[in-house]
């Protein structure tokens, strides 16, 4: 029998290790798996990578993780938003390593990791600094920049539902990065605000399948 | 006395250059208000990068949803036949080539459409580069706003870009407070100037050589009040 639930945050996220690379999902603070980060946080792992889009808003969810000194190094294309506080203190400290990756090649390259490519050629970034020190390839008289595919050792999502199966279901934007991390890493863990009956979700509408899966919990989520 | 635009009314000028059908994303930061002004008998599906397809600015009074936000992090609303996708699958629409527009703010643009949008090398504060290399290759057209000159008066239309590249020759069309300028296979070639502005005085503020289009037009738009102070992200 399957059954990918699991009691709690703490319990979700027990055993990822010092120095994982771990994908977030979220853009901004709306999709973010803020309590899975704070449980992550409160293990006070250490040396992780974190793959995601913004450098957190507020001390909570991935800006708790920096603020506990779980990160290392930041993949991210946006680290400053509203409310990035405890990034821009730890960069400009020097204290954390920052990797500057256009939104789309983050996607890419996540996206990539999850289907066996372990490199691409994208014309984004072409003739710009982030292209710096990359292998460069003309392809039909026009330039593209060689990525290389991220792979995480696991990865934070959170859904709107998802079933013992581990299907899952978002809620309007709040979709964003989380259905990518979700297919890039060994171990994905999603945080859902409600658990439902295997079968009450529509297959037609099944966003992440199960497959990609491997513990659901059920959390209340303070905010969006 | 030169007329020059406010905010308000150069996104009206890009709403109104933008063809009924178009599938169109906006940067964040000016950019943004280009959708408060598309002519109600046009059918223009805006995109944002987190996964929207057919958004449209929340009406006065409606509530907030914190789940339902566009590519600045604002609060938004989705138009019927809307859509949600997830990341992968929008950037795939950007860099794909199946957007129609992209509408970016600049920081320089060159004489040969180099776009430099992203970082001012003397900042301290972390690069944040978001969509914009992204949009800058991939859409059909780049359109570009940004205030004519900056605030020293130094011009953002150059004959070559100091700061760090977005993309290179990718700008096909700038809308500024007093111009409109197109990028052609011959130069960048004025379109429209406001009243009052003569074309020695626009070339005067320019880095870029320009040329004055046979049929060039006054650029009009209606009055209109600047905008609120808006936030920054993406």
């Amino acid at each position: 029998m399957i059954d990918k639930r699991v009691e709690s945050a703490e319990a979700a996220v027990a055993d990822i290790k010092d120095g994982a690379t771990v994908l977030i999902g979220g853009f901004g603070m709306t999709g973010e798996p803020r309590e899975l980060c704070n449980a992550l946080a409160r293990r006070k792992v250490r040396h992780l990578t974190i793959v995601t889009n913004n450098a957190g808003s507020g001390e909570f969810g991935i800006g708790y993780l920096m603020k506990e000194g779980c990160v290392d190094k930041i993949v991210c294309s946006f680290p400053r938003v509203f409310g990035s506080t405890v990034f821009e203190e730890l960069y400009a400290a020097g204290k954390l390593e920052l990797e500057m990756v256009p939104q789309g090649t983050i996607a890419e390259r996540v996206r990539a990791g999850a289907a066996g490519i372990p490199a691409f050629y994208t014309r984004t970034s072409w003739g710009t600094p982030l292209a710096e020190g990359k292998e460069i390839r003309e392809f039909d008289g026009k330039g593209y920049v060689m990525e290389r595919a991220i792979k995480g050792d696991a990865a934070l999502v959170k859904a709107s539902k998802g079933d013992r199966w581990g299907n899952l279901v978002y809620s309007k934007s709040m979709r964003n990065f989380n259905p990518v991390m979700a297919m890039g890493a060994e171990l994905t863990i999603a945080q859902v605000s409600e658990i439902v009956e295997l079968g009450a979700l529509d297959p037609e509408h099944v966003v992440t399948p199960g497959i990609f899966v491997d513990r659901v919990v059920q959390l209340e989520a303070k905010d969006a | 006395m030169t007329k020059a635009l406010n905010r308000n009314q150069m996104a009206w000028r890009v709403a109104h250059d933008i063809p009924d059908g178009s599938y169109v994303n906006l940067g964040v930061g000016m950019p943004l208000a280009v959708v408060n002004f598309m002519p109600k008998d046009r059918d223009i599906v805006f995109h944002s990068e987190n996964g929207l397809l057919g958004m449209r600015p929340l009406e006065k009074g409606e509530p907030e949803d914190p789940e339902l936000v566009n590519a600045g992090k604002r609060p938004v609303r989705m138009l019927p036949g809307g859509a949600f996708f997830h990341h992968a699958d929008s950037f795939l629409m950007i860099r794909g080539g199946h957007l129609d527009f992209a509408v970016l703010g600049a920081y320089e643009v060159a004489e040969n459409g180099d776009l430099a949008n992203w970082r001012l090398p003397d900042s301290k504060d972390a690069p944040a580069v978001g969509g914009a290399m992204d949009l800058a290759y991939g859409a059909k057209k780049v359109l570009v706003i940004c205030e004519h000159n900056a605030k020293d008066g130094a011009p953002k239309i150059v004959k070559q870009t100091k700061l760090p590249l977005t993309g290179k020759e990718c700008v096909s069309k700038i809308f500024t407070d007093v111009a409109v300028i197109e990028r052609t296979g011959d130069g960048m070639v004025v379109r429209e100037m406001v009243e009052g502005m003569g074309f020695d005085e626009l070339q005067d503020r320019t880095g870029a050589k320009l040329r004055l289009a046979n049929d060039w037009k006054p650029l009009e738009v209606p009055d209109l009040p600047e905008p609120d102070a808006r936030r920054k992200g993406s």
